[in-house]
């Protein structure tokens, strides 16, 4: 396809600053680890997790409190621990799934694994963050702690290819089987992928003639 | 020779392709085969699978011994497209994930930005009311759809033109405010995109007597009626440890005896300020399921009227937040074609001020910046717990999207209900999770 005219027909690239002025910056989601006290029943959450399971020190990396909300960062080697822990001792019966992060500048921890717990029993809410390096990516499965987390796993393998160690059947959930990629990554483009059709084939969404 | 399509060896074991045709025929074929076990796929394009859900059977007879679902037929990629998108174009996008209650899924994620920006305590007390009238009218919308579908699957006529009858009236409501009966995008960042019309509040009011008065028919043909009970009873069975395990939540978990509604446990949206009930039951089946959905049409009654009361007083307050750094510069107006950009806006910015109309192109095509972060913000959707968690970096639009749906976590479900039961009994089971493919898929 020749160069000489605008490609891409979804949304703005770059920063979509119109002006040229605008100056932005964009930051680091994940900077910094907040200290105590949490406030909130942050602080409770936390001294608990400290008397129910001693290696609290080593296993958590982080502990942030962002918008009245609670992100413990575990490492991967501890998190079936913790989150055993977590059900049985501080009541977090339920796991609302997982989902994937990639943080491509991060580097060393691009992809990261977001768990938001429920304790229906206390009415508290937590989150919970593991990440790993691209070149790395596996995490243990905790489906054998929340059962429902098996078909969020499956997703989060799909879109960021995760590999969940132990899941039953990690297999692609969303994307046909045969895909090759995994498209929530920040390095996957949007559209990116030619329309086929028997004899003749349109070129990808965002490879197509911009009229913008 | 046999009616439907064709069968043919492979390593696997004889497969027979069904395109229709007499059953009977299908039928005798397989029973011929020396192999007991038969293994049917159903769907995608089952018509009572709730749109494209494909479920993988294997059967011993009529007893189904594995049951696997497969999905992603209705993947559209909403969270990947909102990362190219305004925080604000956003909102066109996850309205249309779960299509039965695009209200909710508006709310979800604009709860969610505005957690980010911090103006959580700043959008407007009108603004939250008229939201929360809007979804009760849509829990109202999205339950009759559960209602009449699911009994349509399971033989019943009669209840599905009853539920779209009363469905067709609460859509023409959401026409008469937002322009679009569903799809709206008609909550927005800040507040909503536009004060309700004049004539509103009495034709809602109105719609509630109705409502009240036609639920009725519903309710005599089905309640405590022999057929409806002997399919409903006793199936699709799940208790209350399976729903905490597979994290079911809404009618599934309330079934199960759980009084789990977030609108109670956390509130949101001025929810607190209301009284209704949380419904449950303590059958754990597919009948009970059917009677909460029953019993939350009166609750939501109820919440709209409080809403309307609310509504009346706060009359002519605003409907988005002050600051004009995030409100949505246009000034809305309901034409006879939809909803688009009122005429005296257009005439201001054009003719009279030209630092309006740089503001108003500025914050149209660039957007408004969101602080760096992460949230999850969950509220009760007539099918559960929907989760928004988004991340942002600072810039004009998302850096990621997620929603945590009800459909998808729910419809795991569907193999522990549905082991060990007929196969007749799986459409009773999938249409009691009342699963939206598009919430599912995403």
């Amino acid at each position: 396809m020749s160069e000489d005219f605008d490609k891409g027909m979804f949304g703005v690239s770059g920063t979509g600053d119109t002006s040229g002025y605008g100056g932005l910056v964009r930051q680091q989601v994940n900077a910094g680890s907040s200290q105590r006290p949490y406030g909130s029943y942050f602080d409770d959450v936390a001294d608990e997790l400290e008397r129910a399971y001693p290696e609290f020190s080593d296993a958590i990396e982080r502990v942030i409190v962002d918008r009245g909300e609670l992100t413990l960062h575990v490492k991967r080697e501890k998190l079936v621990e913790v989150a055993l822990v977590l059900r049985d001792k501080l009541l977090f019966e339920v796991c609302l799934g997982v989902n994937g992060v990639h943080y491509p500048e991060d580097k060393g921890r691009e992809l990261h694994a977001v768990y938001p717990l429920l304790s229906m029993t206390n009415n508290r809410r937590i989150r919970l963050e593991v990440s790993v390096p691209d070149g790395d990516a596996h995490i243990p499965s905790l489906v054998e702690v929340w059962a429902g987390n098996n078909w969020h796993e499956r997703e989060t393998y799909d879109m960021f290819g995760i590999i969940f160690d132990g899941h039953p059947a990690l297999t692609r959930i969303l994307m046909p089987d045969d895909w090759p990629g995994h498209p929530q990554r920040k390095d996957y483009p949007l559209g990116g992928i030619p329309v086929e059709y028997i004899g003749a084939t349109v070129p990808a969404p965002d490879e197509r003639r911009s009229y913008r | 020779m046999s009616t439907f399509a064709s069968s043919r060896e492979t390593t696997e074991g004889r497969i027979y392709s069904v395109t229709g045709g007499d059953w009977d025929e299908v039928a005798r074929e397989i029973g011929s085969a020396k192999e007991e076990r038969v293994i049917v796929n159903m769907g995608p394009q089952h018509p009572s699978t709730h749109g494209v859900l494909r479920l993988m059977l294997e059967l011993e007879g009529e007893t189904i011994t594995e049951l696997r679902c497969g999905i992603g037929y209705l993947h559209t990629g909403i969270e990947k497209n909102t990362e190219f998108r305004t925080w604000t174009q956003g909102v066109t996008f996850v309205t249309r994930m779960d299509y039965l209650s695009p209200l909710f899924n508006e709310t979800a994620y604009c709860l969610a930005v505005e957690k980010l920006l911090n103006i959580t305590n700043e959008v407007p007390e009108r603004a939250s009311v008229i939201r929360v009238l809007m979804m009760e009218l849509n829990r109202i919308s999205s339950h009759m759809v559960a209602l009449g579908t699911g009994a349509l699957e399971l033989g019943a006529m009669a209840p599905m033109f009853f539920a779209f009858r009363e469905r067709e009236r609460v859509l023409d409501i959401f026409e008469m405010v937002s322009g679009l009966r569903m799809n709206m995008a008609y909550v927005r960042p800040g507040g909503v995109a536009q004060d309700l019309p004049s004539d509103a509040l009495s034709k809602i009011r109105e719609l509630v007597k109705d409502l009240r008065k036609n639920f009725k028919d519903n309710e005599t043909l089905l309640v405590g009626n022999t057929i409806w009970m002997k399919r409903t009873k006793d199936v699709g069975y799940l208790d209350l440890a399976g729903c905490i395990t597979l994290g079911v939540t809404g009618p599934v978990l309330r079934a199960a005896g759980m009084p789990w509604d977030l609108r109670k446990t956390e509130p949101y949206c001025g929810y607190e300020d209301y009284k209704f009930d949380v419904i449950t039951a303590d059958t754990c089946d597919v009948y009970g399921r059917f009677l909460i959905r029953m019993q939350e049409f009166e609750q939501s009654l109820r919440i709209i009227e409080q809403a309307c009361d609310k509504l009346e007083k706060l009359e002519g307050a605003p409907v988005m937040v002050a600051d004009k750094k995030i409100a949505w510069p246009a000034q809305l107006a309901l034409g006879g074609d939809g909803l688009g950009n009122s005429l005296e806006h257009i005439r201001q910015i054009m003719g009279t001020s030209m630092e309006a109309l740089i503001h108003h192109f500025k914050i149209v095509t660039e957007g408004f910046r969101v602080p760096a972060g992460q949230v999850y913000v969950p509220i009760e959707s007539p099918r559960g717990e929907l989760g928004a968690y988004l991340v942002s970096d600072g810039g004009t639009r998302p850096y990621r999207v997620h929603f945590r749906t009800p459909s998808f976590s729910n419809l795991q479900a569907t193999s522990a209900m549905c082991e060990g039961s007929l196969i007749a009994d799986i459409v009773g089971a999938v249409a009691s999770i009342d699963p939206v493919m598009g919430d599912v898929d995403r």
